[in-house]
């Protein structure tokens, strides 16, 4: 089953156009990495999907729901606010600054959304949340507040948060781009981890040798449209668009 | 006058400065908050007339504030109010006065948030109230406290400008006995109190600020 469907998105800001008419498929359990140099436009895609900026043009459906659509004037349309709250609820996201709420100790991150949105008890919200800090081998820092935490651990408390939702897909934008290279790591075997449980993601990123050894298929952006796009060894090791191999060489060397 | 004299009385005038003091905060914290929101509102109309309530009162002097909305009835609506009216227009001019200071140190605190935590609260699907109340608010209570601080210890001495209207707190205690005995020492008491109300204040802010010491 097709987890996201994005058709023919268009997205300006005044007059610069970010994203030119990008078009992609998410099929249950795919690890999809997007690559690319800065200003590509990966990050406003991750943005759009997620809803965090408005999209001008083009569709959006999550598991065959259709959250924005283009109307005859050529705008998008968005659903009911009922309906893309719903929809919102198939995904998570997580901030390349991990945006974790500094008052709330490690283990009320994870479980207030549970108690605040979904309207679970607070037992049945910290068994989850015990769980999942259990898996992100974080249990000793239950009760500890995010101030105290490295940047790794940080990241995997906001990992653990949203899994705690129970998405459908979830979305990186740079998960590792503020950590020091000791701790990407250990952000790196999470998703991998992630990745073996079949979870379906969505991952922008600048580690390559990450994307090739954890997607499923890899899209290069250059520009505002997708250069390039397949599996991870044609576009990394034998990529064909000029572009992509001037980009690539930069990092592989 | 013996000492026990000047105490009751000053101590007298001392309660009605606390109750200025109390009810004020009691006010102008949440109202202030109502004003904050106003102008951040979207709604142009609503944010313009709020920016020139703001503007009046925190540019012209709350003596002036305090006689307009003491004697205005009167001289504007014709209406003669009861002698308790006094008390009534020091809370609504200190009220006034202060709600639209706070308001511009809630705004300050409300603006000074990352986007990140709105963005991260919106996809984890919270709405816009529990965004405000359960993610925004409880840090930007943290953020502007020692403004507010300042604002509440300018607070107790601001309680003595209800002298201009004859409202019977500390100061007013204070002058009246100094004149009648042409003596300084109910000045000198009185300042004294309002030092040790101040102390107290700073004490009980700082108490506060601990207490929200325990995230960053």
């Amino acid at each position: 089953m097709k987890y996201l469907e994005i058709k023919n998105m268009k997205k300006s800001f005044g007059d610069l156009e970010v994203i030119k008419g990008i078009s992609l498929d998410v099929e249950e359990g795919q690890v999809v990495a997007i690559i690319g140099p800065s200003g590509s436009g990966k990050s406003t895609l991750l943005r759009c999907a997620t809803m965090l900026e408005t999209m001008d043009s083009g569709e959006l459906i999550y598991l065959g729901e259709r959250a924005v659509t283009t109307g005859p004037d050529g705008k998008a349309v968005f659903a009911h606010p009922k309906q893309l709250k719903k929809i919102q609820s198939y995904y998570g996201l997580v901030f390349q600054n991990f945006n974790l709420f500094p008052h709330f100790s490690v283990i009320r991150n994870i479980i207030d959304p549970l108690i605040t949105v979904q309207k679970k008890t607070k037992e049945e919200s910290l068994e989850i949340g015990r769980e999942l800090l259990k898996k992100m081998a974080l249990s000793d820092k239950e009760n500890a507040y995010p101030y105290q935490l490295s940047g790794g651990q940080q990241q995997r408390v906001s990992i653990a948060r949203a899994l705690a939702l129970n998405p459908k897909v979830l979305f990186f934008d740079e998960p590792t781009s503020a950590l020091d290279p000791e701790l990407t790591g250990e952000i790196l075997k999470v998703i991998k981890d992630l990745a073996m449980e079949k979870m379906t993601m969505v991952i922008v990123t600048h580690e390559m040798s990450f994307a090739r050894d954890v997607a499923d298929h890899i899209i290069f952006m250059d520009d505002g449209v997708v250069v390039e796009e397949g599996m991870p060894e044609e576009v990394i090791n034998n990529p064909k668009n000029e572009r992509t191999k001037a980009f690539l060489s930069r990092f592989l060397g | 006058m013996e000492w026990s004299v000047l105490l009751l009385k000053l101590g007298g005038g001392l309660l009605t400065s606390a109750e200025i003091f109390a009810l004020t905060l009691l006010f102008s914290l949440p109202l202030g908050l109502f004003v904050a929101f106003g102008r951040m509102s979207r709604n142009p109309v609503i944010r313009n007339i709020v920016k020139v309530y703001i503007s009046i009162m925190r540019g012209t002097p709350l003596i002036l504030q305090l006689m307009v909305v003491y004697f205005g009835p009167y001289y504007i609506f014709n209406v003669t109010l009861p002698r308790g009216y006094r008390f009534v227009a020091t809370i609504i001019a200190f009220v006034l006065n202060y709600a639209a200071y706070f308001a511009e140190i809630y705004r300050g605190g409300i603006e000074s948030m990352p986007v990140g935590q709105y963005e991260a609260a919106q996809v984890l699907g919270y709405n816009k109230r529990q965004t405000f109340v359960r993610i925004i608010l409880p840090q930007v209570i943290k953020r502007i406290l020692p403004a507010v601080t300042n604002e509440v210890i300018t607070l107790v001495k601001d309680t003595a400008l209800a002298f201009a209207i004859s409202v019977p707190e500390m100061f007013t205690e204070a002058k009246a006995i100094a004149s009648a005995q042409t003596t300084m020492i109910p000045f000198v008491v009185a300042g004294v109190f309002y030092y040790i109300f101040n102390f107290i204040v700073a004490w009980v802010m700082e108490l506060i600020e601990k207490k929200l010491g325990y995230f960053r």
